[in-house]
């Protein structure tokens, strides 16, 4: 069990030499006991105080990978109950479902759906992450097949699930190099599973019945030596899966109850057969907790929404999501197109690109880098202003693509037009509306 | 193994705030614990959904949105009484979009009509939004809450920059505020004591966090609702403790994800089922974040969401 701030300050070295960055023992104990620092920043500490402190510095959730390379998902390592607190740490691995009864081609079609339904969006690309095979059958041969078909057309990782240890070995043979989500021990499986887990490294989820079961089962696995475990409750409707998220990122932040300090897993395909309802559920155990969502299949309209809702909820609150400094075409504009400029905000920048948008005028958008600030912001901040955004209109090429001299400037930055027309000489700065809605009215009555 | 269940002290409730008269007048608020967080306390009142209804026939919308209102846009009170018989709404929201003095500007006189008609015309609890342009607004809602006295509409957003003319109006002819604030706890904390300054009861006010779709900020709105309920449930702040309501629709709808097509971008999948998820899954994060109402559009997404909210709350 987790060590108070007394019991560590007793097994640190107690000289107060200052050189892990607080000033004294006692007070870096304090830290190590509430999470915030790690026992790794003492240089000092003894190899036997290092081992006693070992659990007791961990993280209280644990982090665990999933998969290698490049395609290594990883999750859990969360410290908050609320993102304003401090940030989610972690996004959830979403997962599509293959079942080792189905068809080749109905295989196939779900690995191209993996590869292909992926969405670029402010500079990042978002996709999903992990492929679940479950057998169905209970054939050993059939799941290793399926498994290995799976693990040759796609790079992202993987999660067998079966309930029948033999079934799982069988499925690992294919993929133990990908170190896959082993699912999983239960009651009865527990000892092989654990086994199983050891010998290739790969991570393991737990399967109980209640919340207790659980917490016997991964101190099982813990005993063994065992750290990278993912927990599945096991509840099947929403409300209890719902609680039982909260009572176990609770548990593990709030009492630092060890045996539930793992990230979780949750099936929304085996809450509901409806794909609306499923992304429903999904919308929600993003927010609330999930460490891997598991999708009966993938459909652009919800996969989606999904995936910018999980980066928009994963963001950090003291850091604002910025697009990348350049010039941006909307519809597909032509050598007398309308010239506007905007901030790089990612807000900022999807709204006025949406309202061009709406306006079916093609239009260049030029966006400055302005550290991620709004108009009216970066404009305050002296980081949208006439010296700074000449030079950037000089250099982006947005020259080049037009034959006009004519820049449409946000109506929030409207006294930089004096200075602009200074900077750009033969250039005519028009100040633009306030306010993006503004804009489709704005641009239909444009000429060059 | 014994599991201590770990349990939030919560010191204070979310004021219950009645809406609408008569038979359909609805409760909201009244929680005493985190949304959905029923093992730690109560949630008596469900939150509500409002349908839209707008006051002219929308221009802009993808025809996902359209289809369910075909023939009836340019009949505001037909429109109303469609959401009631057909699609069941509980409450509805009339969008004062044709006031805006950047779109058609129609006069106060008009709206009021217009907004007089359909609360005639409806039994359930009628919210009435404005165009968020003071100076508009505080003359059309000067109009719209005396034709309307006796009526208790909702009537929105009331801003710190017209909240004393709406504000007096409301208290005049009885109709509640949704306090609108830009996603900022101490601002809404603040516009809810200059209103209880002024004379609103407490009983007379909702708070309007200004939401976003996903996409578009959701994530702001989600932890300003998180922190106000943080603050009205954990640590005693009754200037937080209202019901809060949610302006979704118009958000999910604009956004150019809601109107792309499947033929020009294959991976965004059916343009319908998008829209309806992209408002359904925006209203479900405002859900757990501490919504109360929330101003909906299409009739599939409402569905979705009720029927989430009550697998939320099933025994």
């Amino acid at each position: 069990m987790a060590l108070t701030g007394i019991e560590i300050f007793k097994l640190l070295p107690k000289t107060n030499c200052g050189d892990c960055g607080v000033p004294t023992c006692l007070a870096f104990a304090m830290s190590l006991a509430s999470g915030k620092v790690e026992l790794s920043a003492c240089p000092h500490v003894s190899e036997e105080a290092k081992e006693k402190l070992s659990e007791a510095s961990a993280p209280p959730i644990l982090p665990v990978t999933i998969g290698t390379g490049d395609r290594a998902l990883k999750i859990g390592g969360e410290t908050v109950m609320f993102r304003h607190e401090k940030r989610f740490e972690n996004p959830p691995g979403i997962a599509i479902l293959i079942k080792d009864t189905m068809d080749d081609a109905e295989v196939s079609a779900r690995l191209d759906k993996f590869k292909n339904l992926q969405y670029e969006r402010v500079g990042l690309t978002l996709r999903p992450d992990l492929l679940a095979v479950k057998s169905e059958s209970g054939d050993p041969q059939k799941f290793e097949s399926v498994v290995g078909k799976v693990a040759q057309g796609s790079d992202g990782g993987i999660i067998l699930m079966s309930d029948n240890p033999d079934v799982l070995a069988a499925g690992l043979k294919a993929c133990a190099d990908r170190k896959p989500l082993i699912y999983a021990a239960t009651k009865d499986s527990v000892d092989k599973v654990a086994g199983m887990a050891k010998e290739s490294s790969c991570p393991v989820a737990v399967k109980g019945s209640s919340l207790e079961e659980v917490a016997e089962l991964t101190e099982k696995l813990t005993q063994a030596g065992l750290k990278n475990i993912v927990i599945d409750s096991g509840s099947r409707n929403p409300r209890q899966a719902l609680e039982d998220q909260i009572i176990i990122r609770s548990a593990a932040l709030n009492k630092k109850f060890r045996p539930l300090g793992f990230p979780t897993i949750i099936f929304p395909c085996e809450i509901t057969g409806d794909p609306m309802k499923e992304a429903l559920l999904a919308s929600m155990f993003v927010a609330k907790y999930g460490g891997i969502i598991v999708l009966s299949d993938f459909y652009g309209e919800s996969l989606f929404p999904l995936l910018v809702e999980r980066m928009n909820i994963f963001t950090d609150p003291q850091r604002p999501l910025a697009t990348k400094e350049g010039i941006y075409e909307v519809g597909s504009p032509g050598e007398s197109a309308p010239v506007l400029i905007t901030t790089n905000f990612s807000l900022t920048y999807f709204l006025v690109s949406g309202y061009l948008e709406t306006s079916r005028v093609p239009s260049w958008l030029l966006v400055k880098d302005t550290e991620g600030l709004s108009v009216m912001t970066a404009w305050a901040a002296g980081k949208f202003s006439a010296d700074i955004i000449a030079p950037f209109v000089k250099k982006c090429g947005i020259m080049d693509k037009v034959k006009h001299q004519k820049l449409i400037i946000p109506g929030y930055a409207a006294v930089e037009s004096g200075g602009l027309e200074e900077e750009l000489p033969g250039w005519e700065i028009l100040v633009g509306p306030r306010e993006g809605a503004h804009i489709p009215a704005y641009v239909k009555s444009w000429t060059p | 193994m014994a599991i201590e269940i770990p349990k939030t002290t919560y010191t204070g409730k979310i004021k219950e705030i009645k809406l609408g008269k008569d038979e359909k007048a609805v409760v909201v608020g009244g929680e005493s614990c985190y949304p959905f967080y029923l093992f730690e306390g109560e949630m008596p009142h469900l939150p509500r959904i409002a349908m839209e209804v707008y006051d002219s026939p929308p221009e802009e919308w993808p025809e996902a949105a359209l289809e369910p209102f075909a023939g009836i846009t340019d009949d505001p009170a037909a429109w109303a009484r469609k959401c009631i018989d057909d699609y069941g709404a509980e409450m509805l929201c009339l969008q004062l979009a044709s006031t805006d003095p950047n779109g058609l500007d129609r006069g106060a006189k008009e709206a009021a009509e217009v907004v007089k008609k359909v609360a005639d015309a409806v039994d359930v609890p009628l919210i009435v939004w404005g165009t968020a342009n003071h100076d508009k607004d505080v003359e059309v809602f000067r109009k719209v809450t005396e034709v309307c006295h006796g009526k208790n509409l909702i009537i929105g957003p009331v801003e710190e920059g017209d909240h004393k003319q709406l504000g007096a109006a409301a208290i005049g002819y009885q109709h509640t505020v949704a306090a609108s604030t830009p996603i900022d706890i101490n601002l809404a904390k603040q516009l809810n004591i200059l209103l209880g300054n002024l004379g609103v009861p407490d009983e007379l006010i909702v708070m309007d966090p200004t939401v976003s779709g996903i996409g578009y900020g959701i994530e702001y709105a989600y932890s300003v609702m998180e922190r106000m309920r943080m603050a009205a449930l954990t640590q005693q702040d009754d200037k937080l403790q209202f019901p809060i309501i949610c302006n979704i629709a118009k958000e999910v709808w604009k956004a150019k994800e809601a109107q792309i097509s499947e033929k020009d971008d294959p991976t965004m999948g059916d343009a319908k089922k998008r829209g309806v998820l992209l408002e359904a899954m925006s209203a479900m994060c405002l859900l757990i974040a501490g919504a109360d109402v929330l101003i909906m559009r299409h009739p599939e997404a409402i569905k979705l969401v009720k029927d989430m909210m009550a697998e939320l709350t099933a025994a």
